[in-house]
């Protein structure tokens, strides 16, 4: 699995209420979600964003509430991946539960600029910077979280495993 | 190498004679919980399953209290959606307006989490029940789905932190809330990623179930994956009260191992105020200084219980809220708001000025029922202060006790309860 897309750079603690502000949570439909995704910390994000395009952010990423409909409203604004220095805990899951690419890597999140473009291998953990010419080494997902974003999520995991 | 009281309660959930932390665990589940703004996501993925029924259809409950009473057209359809799901799949735990609550008050009170049970929730204040010696924890939709589906969920063990609180309160006007505050803004809102946050020590008898209640909800505040207590006879007594599961009482091993281990000294803690836009942004009252306010809200899953409806009462009773700003109270549960009734509380707050609402979580994450205009002020009792979360992107949240909250009610200003009198 490989991703390929231009950087939008956020700080620490992006929490789910910027991500998709409650306000917007009386539906669940993906497209709508995706109309508000980062509204309250940067408006121009949706008009910016284009398919395969990466987040970057800092420490914390997606802390607070565990409304799924905030990995949703990433994935469905048209975001390949994020890479943040942490996640928090409950993002970390449902973005791997609804398919979502993340990586861990604090040396990759210091060095990324917004606007850069880069390509990302899941698999391997590997982040190449193209704008810059740089690499950095994320951990790979431990085997049991790579059966289940192989399986696209873990619905379908349990479906297989099931079978 | 010895256990801590979550690892015991994951290991025993997990067939497995010990555990250590990072090892990945199937668990089997004791409840699975959500609410109406989770579960319909969570109803579209079981279907995709195919299945007949849930697990079990006593370890499910359904709580729809964020956007209810229904607060519009399409709330009202995610209602529909869930009661429809609920009635279909025979679920015993659904709970109707009229019977309601917010669900980490209600779930409690209605005796369905015991001392040993592991609990998931699509909703993070889930943690909440680790004042009862369970390990509860948020969870999303998906995990909602599959966890109704197979009874079963994945965890990775979690290290942990200790919280050794020591000593009794000496200020009268301390409550969890401002303890966990104070914790929180001491390591930070992720000071406790992906970690259990395990509070022992002497302190805990003098903390009352509904301190603990407030103090483990907000430890996903400091990004812990759970809050767990130890049990005593207060817990009991609680249990007791309202539940007649069976019940295991887990206790950490002495050579468990800790992360961090922090000391508290009750003696030393004041009441405590977290500014905009981050819970670990926390000033002592004495340091607040002059913020004016527009709007006091009561209530929630972090302070909507009978002792904090005393609290706030006790302040307002006999006195005026401050012109100009709107107070709103709600209880958490239908069970306090006959016991409000019942005290008198609800006829003191409607004298001081303020409103008195039906239990929702409205307010709290900028739903309904308060939402707050561009550039005004609030003091909550809630569990969060993030940029927009009661409305307004430019509007402000400053959390609080319910005693700093029903104070400042009546000044316009944030106010050290100690200078109401």
């Amino acid at each position: 699995m490989k991703a390929k897309g231009t950087v939008f750079k956020y700080g620490s603690n992006v929490d789910t209420d910027v991500i998709i502000p409650a306000r917007y949570l009386n539906t669940s439909d993906p497209k709508e979600l995706a109309k508000h995704c980062m509204e309250d910390i940067d408006a121009e994000f949706v008009n910016k964003v284009k398919d395969g395009d990466i987040i970057v952010a800092d420490k914390n990423f997606g802390s607070g509430s565990s409304r799924e409909h905030a990995p949703i409203a990433i994935k469905a604004s048209g975001i390949s991946c994020v890479v943040a220095s942490t996640f928090a805990r409950i993002f970390y899951r449902n973005a791997i539960n609804i398919g979502l690419p993340i990586l861990e890597c604090e040396e990759a999140v210091k060095a990324i600029e917004a606007g850069n473009e880069l390509e990302v291998d899941f698999s391997k953990g590997l982040i190449k910077n193209l704008t810059k010419n740089e690499e950095y080494q994320a951990e790979p997902f431990p085997e049991f979280i790579q059966e289940i974003i192989a399986a696209d999520g873990l619905i379908e995991y349990i479906k297989k495993n099931k079978n | 190498m010895g256990m801590t009281m979550t690892q015991k309660i994951l290991a025993a959930h997990a067939g497995l004679d010990s555990v250590k932390a990072g090892q990945l665990i199937q668990a089997k589940l004791d409840l699975v919980l959500g609410n109406d703004v989770t579960t319909p996501v969570a109803v579209k993925e079981f279907n995709k399953m195919g299945l007949t029924g849930v697990f079990d259809k006593k370890k499910v409950a359904i709580v729809p209290d964020h956007f209810t009473p229904n607060k519009d057209i399409q709330s009202a359809e995610q209602c529909k959606l869930i009661r429809e799901f609920a009635y279909d799949k025979e679920i015993e735990n659904y709970f109707e307006i009229g019977e309601m609550g917010i669900e980490h008050a209600l779930i409690p009170e209605k005796g369905l989490v015991v001392p040993g049970d592991v609990v998931i929730g699509a909703d993070s204040h889930t943690c909440t029940y680790g004042a009862l010696g369970a390990f509860s924890t948020g969870i999303g939709s998906t995990d909602m789905a599959a966890g109704m589906a197979t009874g079963q969920a994945w965890f990775k063990v979690p290290n942990a932190l200790k919280f050794v609180l020591t000593g009794k309160p000496t200020n009268k006007w301390v409550s969890g809330k401002d303890i966990i505050l104070h914790i929180i803004g001491m390591i930070g809102v992720d000071g406790a990623l992906y970690k259990s946050m395990e509070f022992v020590g002497d302190g805990i008898n003098h903390l009352t179930m509904d301190d603990r209640f407030s103090m483990a909800n907000m430890a996903i505040e400091a990004g812990g994956k759970n809050g767990i207590f130890p049990v005593d006879e207060k817990t009991l007594e609680y249990v007791k009260e309202h539940s007649t599961k069976e019940y295991t009482v887990y206790t950490a091993d002495e050579d468990a191992e800790y992360d961090a281990v922090y000391e508290i000294d009750l003696t030393t803690i004041v009441p405590t105020v977290s500014f905009p836009h981050l819970p670990d942004n926390t000033r002592r009252i004495d340091e607040v200084g002059d913020v004016k306010i527009d709007q006091v809200v009561i209530g929630s899953c972090t302070n909507g219980r009978i002792e904090d409806m005393r609290v706030a009462a006790g302040i307002l009773a006999g006195k005026k809220v401050a012109k100009g700003v709107r107070v709103i109270v709600f209880p958490a549960t239908q069970k306090i708001y006959l016991q409000a009734l019942k005290e008198g509380l609800i006829e003191q707050f409607v004298q001081a000025g303020a409103v008195f609402s039906t239990p929702t979580c409205g307010p709290c994450l900028g739903g309904h029922m308060g939402i707050l205009a561009k550039g005004e002020r609030a003091i909550a009792t809630t569990n969060r202060n993030f940029v927009g979360r009661m409305g307004h992107p430019e509007s402000e949240v400053y959390l609080a006790s319910p005693a700093v909250a029903a104070a400042s009610a009546l000044t316009g200003k944030i106010t050290n309860p100690e200078d109401i009198a």
